[in-house]
């Protein structure tokens, strides 16, 4: 295990990192001390934001200071076997490849030297892990991308993508939760929102999970988008090995 | 009892103390960017802290009453009239039925704050009633306010004789405002020369600073090998150097996680007075440890 750092952001944050790239193992570390945090109910600790490889933990000051939050972290010594003996948990997310909602997919099979068949194929065989989340509400970073997909990035960002849509920048895969401006190559729609403010929980999934993008067809991404609309649509989620769970 | 908006003014928004334990999903907190100013109108209405205020930034409207009660404005150096007649700033105004408050143009400062006895009382969403406006959520339907708006006000606030004789000290406004910084998380991607120019020259805060930050112009902030890291998360009050070397300081509605090294954190104290700085206006930054910061 790599050694912690505990860095100072401000007065009433710490960020602990436990590296700098982006590594499966790495990040798993994070998730299981944002875990352990929330487990020990440690005074004056507020709010923590995994991220790939660093953990921002919010505080309060008059509460614990930085070295007695700094100290009570360390005790908890490894921070490895319940997180990599747990269960994934995979969401499936229907996808309609092409279709509107392929604007890139011709740009991708030039840069790719693949057909376009071939890369949903690809694309949609990988269950990808919730490194984290942000940029936007319920914007998810995926790691797991199959390296023949990565791509560059459009040199200018077009102004708006709709939501739902699923893209590639560089070596990342994932899907716009909100109408934003970006620069991914596009490949895809899904009918399910990441984000819906209106809806009890806004946040679909959370850092740590899995998704996996399943191929459907412009009829079924209408039919399930009309539900989704309604309110009675249940993202599928199995754990692996295959279980149905909810 | 509510509040109706005649004149909005040019940016204004519900807000409270913040939306917390959501970051992790990419939801800002949002909240009141001058947390010090929203304290005191809550104290001069007699509401308990947290209550939702008005924020306006710039100038901030003409609103009317459509019952009796206790109102204040703290902040930035708005003109304020009741029914035309000057009142004034940091104090507690005795509202009637159907009196109108309007807030002028800050002459100095930047953001108001209205609170009314009871508070606005717009539905809690996921814990907070601050406007997100990027999220479309909280406040009025998680958008600034416009004209014909009406906002409704919590039962059981005090009344105007609890709370006269309360008062607060009106804010300064120095031309130059010197802003305490803790260093870190990432000093060390920045050249001493780098560094030596954040800590020493003068910034101008730029016309691209708004909630979600403010942008700084002046001398670069010079880093070693650019400013390019892992996305990691990002502190209220983070000083941010993209690639540019011009810092960016993040404030209330700003992104949850960002991928440019931060070479300084504002001191939690000294946000309110960052946050009151109007585009063109200097700040200089000086380093306080983060013992120094914590004794307090």
């Amino acid at each position: 295990m790599g050694k912690m750092k505990f860095l100072p952001a401000g007065d009433r944050a710490m960020i602990v990192e436990f590296g700098s790239e982006i590594d499966d193992a790495l990040n798993n570390q994070v998730h299981v001390l944002a875990k352990k945090l929330e487990e020990s109910q440690i005074r004056g600790v507020l709010e923590t934001v995994p991220t790939f490889r660093s953990l921002l933990i919010y505080y309060e000051p008059g509460e614990i200071k930085f070295g007695q939050l700094q100290e009570k972290i360390s005790a908890f010594g490894e921070l490895t076997a319940a997180g990599s003996q747990k269960k994934k948990r995979i969401l499936k997310i229907p996808c309609c490849y092409g279709a509107r909602f392929g604007q890139d997919l011709g740009f991708m099979e030039k840069h790719t030297g693949l057909t376009r068949d071939e890369i949903i194929a690809i694309h949609s065989s990988v269950d990808y892990k919730i490194y984290m989340l942000g940029f936007l509400p319920g914007f998810v970073y995926l790691g797991g991308l199959d390296k023949r997909l990565e791509m560059p990035r459009m040199t200018t960002p077009r102004v708006k993508i709709q939501p739902g849509a699923v893209g590639i920048g560089g070596s990342q895969t994932g899907v716009y939760p909100l109408a934003s401006p970006g620069g991914w190559r596009l490949m895809g729609g899904t009918p399910v929102d990441f984000y819906d403010p209106d809806r009890e929980n806004p946040i679909l999934c959370q850092a740590g999970e899995y998704i996996r993008f399943v191929p459907i067809s412009i009829d079924d991404y209408y039919d399930i988008r009309r539900e989704v609309v309604k309110g009675t649509y249940q993202v599928e989620a199995v754990e692996e090995g295959g279980e149905p769970c909810q | 009892m509510s509040v109706k908006v005649k004149i909005p003014g040019a940016l204004t928004t519900v807000q409270d103390a913040g939306r917390y334990g959501y970051q992790k999903s990419g939801i800002s907190t949002s909240g009141v960017m001058d947390a010090d100013a929203y304290e005191k109108a809550n104290y001069l209405v007699g509401n308990e802290q947290g209550e939702a205020v008005l924020e306006m930034t710039v100038f901030g409207g003409t609103y009317e009453f459509t019952e009796d009660t206790v109102a204040a404005v703290t902040g930035a150096q708005m003109e304020l009239t009741l029914n035309q007649q000057q009142v004034p700033l940091n104090c507690p105004i005795q509202i009637h039925k159907g009196d109108s408050l309007t807030v002028g143009i800050a002459k100095a400062g930047l953001r108001g704050y209205l609170a009314v006895a009871g508070g606005f009382d717009v539905p809690v969403v996921m814990g907070s009633r601050s406007t997100n406006q990027k999220c479309r959520l909280g406040g009025l339907e998680g958008r600034a306010l416009a004209a014909g708006d009406e906002l409704p006000v919590g039962k059981g606030g005090k009344t105007y004789q609890e709370v006269k004789e309360r008062r607060t000290e009106p804010r300064e406004f120095p031309a130059l405002i010197t802003i305490r910084v803790i260093e870190g998380p990432q000093a060390e991607y920045f050249t001493e020369k780098g560094k030596k120019a954040f800590y020493s020259e003068t910034y101008t805060i730029s016309e691209q600073s708004d909630r979600m930050g403010y942008r700084l112009e002046g001398p670069s902030v010079e880093s070693k090998n650019g400013t390019d890291i892992v996305s990691d998360g990002i502190a209220l009050g983070s000083v941010q150097i993209p690639p540019s070397g011009k810092p960016i300081v993040l404030l209330a509605d700003r992104q949850t996680t960002g991928g440019y090294a931060k070479v300084a954190t504002v001191y939690s104290r000294d946000i309110p007075r960052l946050v009151q700085g109007r585009p063109g206006e200097k700040v200089r930054f000086v380093p306080i440890t983060l013992e120094e910061a914590q004794k307090f």
